[in-house]
């Protein structure tokens, strides 16, 4: 059937105003739940570079037991200064974000775990580029800022079953009790290193066969976020 | 002739007819193996058995949904612009699926990340869409949506139970390849993890149906 050129324009655009609509309503209704999910996610993240289990907890409580451990969260600057405070908004920075403004402007979370064995643990976020896309995760500090606590990886799209494992605990898992200074308080970061290159125990561990370009990421991103939390971590180091 | 017709539109909503448009598609229509349509996703989402689940159900709804629509608008759509209006159809139905699982299956729709948008261009949509929306009721066009989003699956998921057991040996995310056999000297095979491996698999099950299905195989 041959339709005339005003029926057609009129077709499309009674179409596209509708599907517009449409897809505006769903949106609509379903973007709490969906900023919901990141902001449970963040709080789940958070929690594991901390080694708080958290699993299995369902994802209504995970913000009960996110205000159970993480008492307070401050940002500071890279002159180590403490330049924001509030909780909230702290929480609501993102490192991704930071990372691209000049480093006078940045403002650098971290957030203060007490955990169950009474001490604290020191979580800064961390953000840097793997080999297909960005990685991102948490890493956490003992009392004297030195001490790898615990930590979490994740990633947009590395290989699965290469440099994808770097969200897997047999990767994740070397890294605690590492330390990142040396004993004259330089900061060297962790070493992520291939299998038979030379190792110093207390700053390195293994690099995933076959994800090679991965693994450098991490270390590139560990040892790049910290640089910027150095001045702050150097006023609090114990060594 | 009105005669015929008032049968027609009583036909059973289960009858012979629309069940073959279910069945078929498992068979001898199958859009993966026979139409080959459908197979940089079958290469992409295959490595783990949950997101291929997940995939197969999304582009089950979408070809489902859409099927449906097209065939209650079929007549009103005017044929210079209907591949124009199947895309708007498609685009929408695939929107909203994606953006509701991202709000109640989170994890999941992480892993899919870009597929779920590129069910857009799965050429078995449009296929359908043309070939058989198109053309005919709402119901059956629904059942054939159904069958063909199934058809689809059911490869993109053999395929992932193949490359998810030798590639990491794993089912369903849980280790089935006992410790003792590591230990004894066997490596998961990091082939199979890779889009290679995937046509590969898809070419061997095309293999083995036109083995078992003779009037698949051209005459010459």
């Amino acid at each position: 059937m041959e339709h005339s050129n005003k029926y057609i324009f009129i077709y499309s655009l009674v179409m596209v105003v509708l599907v517009a609509v449409a897809l505006t309503i769903v949106a609509v209704q379903l973007k709490p739940a969906q900023d919901n999910n990141i902001r449970i996610e963040k709080m789940q993240n958070i929690l594991s570079s901390v080694n708080i289990p958290i699993t299995g907890v369902p994802k209504g409580d995970v913000i009960n037991v996110y205000n159970k451990y993480i008492k307070t969260a401050f940002a500071v600057n890279v002159a180590g200064e403490i330049c924001e405070t509030d909780a909230e908004k702290v929480f609501k920075i993102e490192m991704a974000n930071e990372l691209k403004k000049e480093p006078a402007q940045q403002q650098l979370p971290v957030f203060v775990a007490v955990l169950d064995k009474g001490d604290s643990a020191y979580i800064v976020p961390l953000r840097g580029k793997g080999l297909w896309g960005s990685i991102w995760g948490y890493i956490s500090f003992k009392t004297d800022y030195n001490t790898v606590e615990g930590c979490i990886f994740d990633h947009k799209s590395e290989t699965p079953g290469l440099g994808a494992e770097i969200n897997q605990e047999w990767f994740q898992k070397p890294l605690f009790g590492k330390k990142i200074f040396d004993e004259k308080g330089e900061l060297v970061s962790i070493g992520i290193m291939k299998k038979g290159q030379p190792k110093n125990e207390a700053h390195d561990v293994d690099a995933i066969s076959g994800g090679t370009i991965t693994s450098k990421g991490v270390q590139k991103m560990i040892k790049d976020n910290l640089t910027s939390y150095q001045a702050y971590f150097k006023k609090h180091l114990k060594s | 002739m009105s005669d015929v017709k008032v049968k027609k539109e009583k036909d059973p909503w289960f009858s012979p007819k629309n069940l073959s448009l279910l069945k078929k598609p498992f068979n001898i229509e199958n859009p993966v193996t026979v139409q080959v349509l459908g197979i940089c996703s079958a290469l992409a989402v295959t490595v783990q058995m949950k997101p291929a689940i997940v995939m197969a159900l999304s582009v089950t709804i979408v070809t489902a949904f859409s099927n449906l629509i097209i065939a209650l608008i079929r007549d009103s759509i005017p044929s210079r612009i209907r591949i124009i209006v199947q895309l708007v159809v498609v685009a929408a139905l695939v929107i909203i699926v994606d953006q509701i699982l991202k709000a109640y299956v989170y994890d999941v729709s992480k892993k899919l990340s870009v597929f779920v948008g590129l069910i857009i261009t799965n050429c078995i949509l449009m296929g359908r869409l043309e070939a058989f929306a198109m053309a005919n009721k709402p119901w059956p066009s629904f059942i054939d949506g159904i069958g063909n989003g199934l058809g689809y699956g059911i490869i993109l998921v053999t395929v992932a139970f193949f490359r998810e057991l030798l590639g990491s040996g794993k089912f369903y995310g849980m280790k089935v390849i006992p410790d003792a056999f590591y230990k004894a000297g066997y490596v998961d095979n990091g082939l199979m993890i890779l889009p290679p491996m995937a046509l590969m698999t898809i070419g061997i099950i095309i293999w083995i149906q036109r083995w078992k299905k003779p009037e698949l195989q051209e005459k010459n």
